[in-house]
């Protein structure tokens, strides 16, 4: 497959779009048509002029600051500069005159002056937007000598380091000598080559929304500053989101790895493989060496901006703990054995065949990767429902967004968030619940900010004072710090201020809606039971606050609903989904920019694993398996029958190992021992089955109980699509070859043939096209079509050809919207005298899930371990101090670790993060899980806290175990 | 599957159908089951109730007899 040639205008056109009516002018001879509200710099950049300039970037608004791209304009005095004027009808622009030619030259005189010049040994060599304007004005000398300066050690005039160390080969001279910032592990801020430019600190401020970096001092001494003074990057609020590295036009802010390895020479556009934002990136390479990542602008989910994970920590795939060989194994108290990769496939082949042989075809199955591609997902649901001849399929969004699935499903008639991200640009209120969008989302938090500081209005319903509560230039006009467990209580209750206020949208219930539903739900909220005065003392939620809220969301405009695992991982999961959706078709938000419900998936490729009919019940496209004539479609496709009873979810699965009858598992891309509620349970129906096949970079958790491992692929290295959590389908490109020598559709079809199935897929492209040919929402989606728009929105069909960016615009997919009664019902996980603490769980910024990639990076150095995170009344109750370990214990289980004292959280919640192995935070969690999916209940969980002295029987066990499990024996002469 | 986990999660979903409007929620009860329900739970599902079905929600119970018996033993 021939590289990705971009083929949209990477130039940087100096300041944002604009969208307003056509204004015509002329620069340089050259007529030119812009939007009004265009400033002159990016217009003559339309018309193939590029002004120089320095502290313009079209990410960020014009600053006016460096006099550079001064131009002429006929019949006006002066020389103005271009990036702050906005253009006008019939304007005459000279960019090239020599009264500008002089001042630019005379500006970039002074600027170099202040700066080295050891441009050859610069890690911006070849990159540097000051060294490209030197060129550009005909800078050809500067009068001014050496002087005062930041960047010569020896204090003799030296403008470079090794001219400085030339003159003064030990020591120091100069005072006001500064050096590098390398605090923080990606990239370093060099003083002495800031130009003073304020683009990092408005990058910050515009683009991701921090404000952690100021410029400090005045003149000769302005500095970029992150925090407070003493702070370094490191010890600063910034994030490392990356915007400031990507707005330095010099080598102040620098990457490392380019510092490192050399500024890269070509690029291919991907998608990030973290949180389903799905961002776009530019993979810039020397030869197959990945040299950085870098945001790409015309992304259409990202807009240009990155986070810590999707920009820095991709090293993972180079670790020395990958995995590159196949190995196998007798029995998991065994060592390892390496051997090639047709003698891995027969051993697997031949123990999955002797396990149907004798104990029936549903005695195997598969867990597809939401972390993998559609095409991979896709095979790997193939294989068991093609050659395994049984549903047994199941993938990870079993345990985050099951509910999102089937509660949208039944209320609208699909699986989907309703709108794409450009939407948030739209919205006036904003209710986030049961998600942490600045940690888990990073990337739309940073677009959602920038609303909310135009002046959108903020909900937030969380147990825990989230960033997005109040932080730098943005705070909530409500939080609603619920009692875990107690959503559908709260939704309801706003509904029920909803309708007895009369706020709802009744024009539009009774077109797009079944009115008599509506009454039917109206009565049933209307209940006195319901109203929130009644509610408070269950859900902890004051009356007064949710009133206003449910009035803002109804009242204020365009109200748009972003929800996370908060809300589907509960026994009411499901019901709280329902009761979302009813909130926003009862109030008129839904079909249009601005509105609807858009779940927030956790994984790069939920949404993809979901459509790809991953789930045991559903063919692709969320079609049930009872239907014979969608059985139809993919039985004339494959040539074999497909089984018409849905097949076991994962807990089922495990139940049913535990029970003797599902003996042989093909894991793809999964640590289920890590990542699944009830740890013990889980391994110990992985340790009942003959045959597990864990298919992973990395031998990780579930590996220790697995008797075949097939070294995988990462993202870097394998072509596909992922879909995002807008239904955006990305194309995913190869950038190098992979290291264990196959991508990992390869391995899943290499498999299938190895048990006789005889596929001959050459390329993902093919799967794509058996996709569109068996699932109507897909029927429009060729590799073509994604090489031409950049990526398409599903259902992408005959009647959407390019897509669709809002659901349910004229209608609802299922016709009319349904409402359904939302009663509250108390999960069975209660606190008590033994305990009497609710623990909820969740993520953080640095780290992503298990772990498994953002471990085996530099990350770490923000999040080492996992914390509890403890009221200070609690802790004092039980004398616990900041940092102390502490036993956390359940019903199920118990483990240690340090305790975090906070009042983030309320007295009576404690909270922690799940990304570490030996803390292992799913010990504790239970199996009890949502009525309707099974979608395990992670974020009510009673548990009691107490001092303890460190690990845990069970954490040393464990540790002991995983060591065992993951020998491996040196390969065989 | 331990019979207390299963008749947990019958219990589950008769409670929510119990909430409902109408009086379809026996039947509605047993089409979720048979659409999420593996054959082999359902079967062991249909032992229990005719063992007697203790602790069973009478919504739950009661949907035993729209449960589809699974066609083969796995």
């Amino acid at each position: 497959m021939k590289d990705f040639i971009i083929p949209w205008d990477d130039r940087d056109m100096g300041t944002p779009a604009k969208s307003g009516k056509p204004v015509h002018l002329t620069i340089d001879g050259i007529d030119v048509t812009v939007p009004a509200g265009t400033s002159v710099m990016r217009a003559a950049a339309e018309a193939g002029i590029a002004v120089p300039k320095l502290c313009a970037t079209d990410s960020l608004d014009a600053f006016g600051s460096c006099r550079l791209c001064v131009v002429e304009i006929e019949g006006r005095r002066g020389t103005p500069a271009s990036c702050t004027t906005p253009v006008h009808a019939g304007m005459v622009v000279h960019t090239q005159s020599s009264k500008v030619k002089k001042i630019r030259k005379g500006v970039m005189e002074l600027y170099v002056s202040d700066h080295p010049l050891d441009c050859l040994t610069c890690a911006a060599n070849g990159d540097c937007e000051l060294q490209d304007m030197a060129g550009m004005v005909g800078l050809r000398d500067v009068r001014y000598t050496p002087g005062d300066n930041h960047f010569d050690p020896s204090g003799s005039g030296a403008r470079s380091q090794s001219e400085a160390r030339l003159r003064m080969p030990e020591g120091e001279a100069n005072p006001r000598y500064i050096a590098k910032d390398q605090s923080n592990p990606y990239f370093t801020y060099d003083p002495s080559k800031c130009i003073v430019c304020s683009r990092c600190v408005r990058a910050c401020e515009e683009v991701q929304g921090t404000f952690a970096l100021t410029i400090q001092g005045r003149g000769f001494e302005s500095r970029v500053s992150a925090g407070m003074a003493g702070d370094d990057f490191l010890s600063s609020d910034c994030v490392s989101c990356g915007a400031c590295v990507q707005a330095c036009p010099t080598a102040t802010l620098q990457e490392k790895s380019v510092a490192e390895l050399g500024t890269p020479d070509r690029e291919l556009v991907t998608t990030c493989a973290y949180c389903g934002v799905g961002c776009s990136f530019k993979a810039e390479l020397n030869g197959d060496e990945l040299v950085r990542m870098t945001p790409w602008k015309h992304g259409k989910a990202n807009r240009g901006h990155s986070c810590v994970k999707g920009r820095f920590a991709y090293g993972y795939a180079e670790h020395p703990d990958r995995i590159l060989n196949p190995m196998i194994r007798d029995r998991i108290e065994d060592p390892w054995r390496e051997v090639s990769w047709e003698e891995a496939l027969s051993f697997a082949a031949g123990r999955l065949k002797a396990i149907q042989e004798k104990h029936g075809r549903k005695s195997v199955g598969v867990i597809t990767s939401s972390r993998c591609t559609n095409e991979e997902t896709y095979l790997v649901q193939k294989l068991t429902r093609a050659v395994f001849m049984n549903n047994n399929t199941d993938t990870c969004a079993r345990v985050c967004h099951s509910p999102t699935g089937y509660g949208l499903g039944q209320t609208y008639g699909t699986s989907a968030g309703t709108q794409d991200f450009d939407s948030v640009e739209q919205v006036d209120v904003a209710v986030v619940i049961g998600a942490n969008p600045t940690d888990g989302h990073p990337v739309f938090a940073s677009r959602l900010k920038k609303r909310l500081r135009q002046g959108a209005k903020l909900i937030v319903i969380d147990p825990r004072r989230i960033d997005l509560v109040k932080s730098a230039h943005i705070a909530a006009s409500h939080h609603l710090a619920l009692t875990p467990g107690t959503n559908v209580a709260v939704v309801t209750a706003l509904a029920h201020v909803i309708v007895t206020e009369k706020l709802y949208d009744e024009a539009f219930i009774r077109a797009r809606c079944d009115w008599d539903e509506f009454m039917a739900y109206a009565e049933f909220v209307s209940e006195k039971r319901h109203a929130p005065e009644s509610t408070a003392l269950l859900t902890g939620v004051n009356a007064q606050e949710l009133r206003a809220a449910a009035r803002l969301y109804a009242q204020g405009g365009n109200g748009a609903i972003y929800y996370g695992l908060g809300v589907t991982e509960h026994s009411q999961g499901s019901t709280t989904v329902m009761g979302l959706a009813n909130l926003a078709m009862m109030t008129g938000n839904i079909g249009r920019e601005g509105v609807g419900v858009n779940p927030l998936r956790g994984q790069n490729n939920v949404q993809g694993s979901c459509d790809m009919g991953s789930f045991p019940h559903e063919l692709p496209g969320y079609r049930h398996v009872k239907l014979p004539e969608v059985r139809k479609v993919f039985e004339d496709a494959w040539g074999v029958p497909i089984d018409p009873e849905p097949g076991l979810r994962i807990p089922n699965m495990l139940d049913a190992a535990v029970d003797g009858t599902f003996r042989g598992l093909y894991c793809q891309g999964e640590d289920i021992l890590q990542s699944d509620p009830d740890t013990k349970h889980v391994a110990a129906g992985l340790a009942a089955m003959d045959c597990v096949i864990v298919h992973d970079l990395f031998l990780n958790e579930t590996a220790n109980y697995a008797h075949v491992f097939l070294p995988g692929s990462s993202f870097l290295e394998k072509n596909g699509t992922f879909t995002n959590a807008e239904r955006r389908i990305n194309r995913v490109r190869k950038v190098m070859a992979p290291k264990n020598g196959y991508e990992d559709w390869e391995v899943t079809q290499l498999l299938a043939n190895a048990m006789g199935a005889g596929w001959a897929y050459t390329h993902p492209e093919q799967i794509m096209a058996e996709i569109a040919a068996t699932t109507p929402s897909f029927a429009g989606v060729t590799y073509d079509l994604l090489e031409e728009k950049g990526s398409v929105q599903w259902p992408c069909n005959e009647e959407h050809p390019e897509g669709t960016p809002l659901m349910h615009v004229d209608g609802f997919v299922r016709g009319k919207g349904r409402f359904i009664v939302t009663e509250y019902v108390a999960t069975d996980e209660k606190t008590g005298p033994r305990f009497p603490l609710l623990l909820t769980t969740g993520r953080i910024l640095s780290q992503y899930n298990v772990g498994a990639q953002t471990r085996r990076t530099a990350n770490s150095v923000w999040h080492e371990q996992d914390l509890l995170e403890i009221h200070p009344h609690d802790a004092e109750n039980r004398g616990l101090k900041e940092g102390d370990w502490v036993k956390l214990a359940s019903r199920s289980g118990e483990t240690t670790l340090r305790a975090k004292i906070t009042d983030r959280v309320s007295p009576g919640v404690v909270y922690t993060t799940f990304h570490h192995p030996d803390t292992q935070a799913n010990v504790v969690t239970t199996d009890f899980s949502d009525w309707a999916t099974n979608c395990p209940e992670y974020k009510v969980t009673a548990v009691q806290v107490a001092p303890s002295n460190g690990p845990s029987d069970w954490q040393e066990d464990y540790a002991a175990q995983a060591e065992r499990a993951r020998r491996i024996l040196p390969a065989a002469e | 599957m331990s019979p207390e986990k299963m008749v947990m999660m019958a219990n589950q979903i008769a409670t929510f159908f119990a909430t409902q409007p109408g009086d379809t929620g026996a039947e509605d009860v047993a089409a979720h089951i048979n659409d999420f329900w593996e054959p082999r739970m359902r079967a062991q599902y249909l032992d229990y109730v005719a063992q007697g079905g203790e602790g069973l929600h009478p919504l739950a119970a009661a949907a035993a007899a729209h449960i589809h018996a699974p066609s083969e033993k796995a």
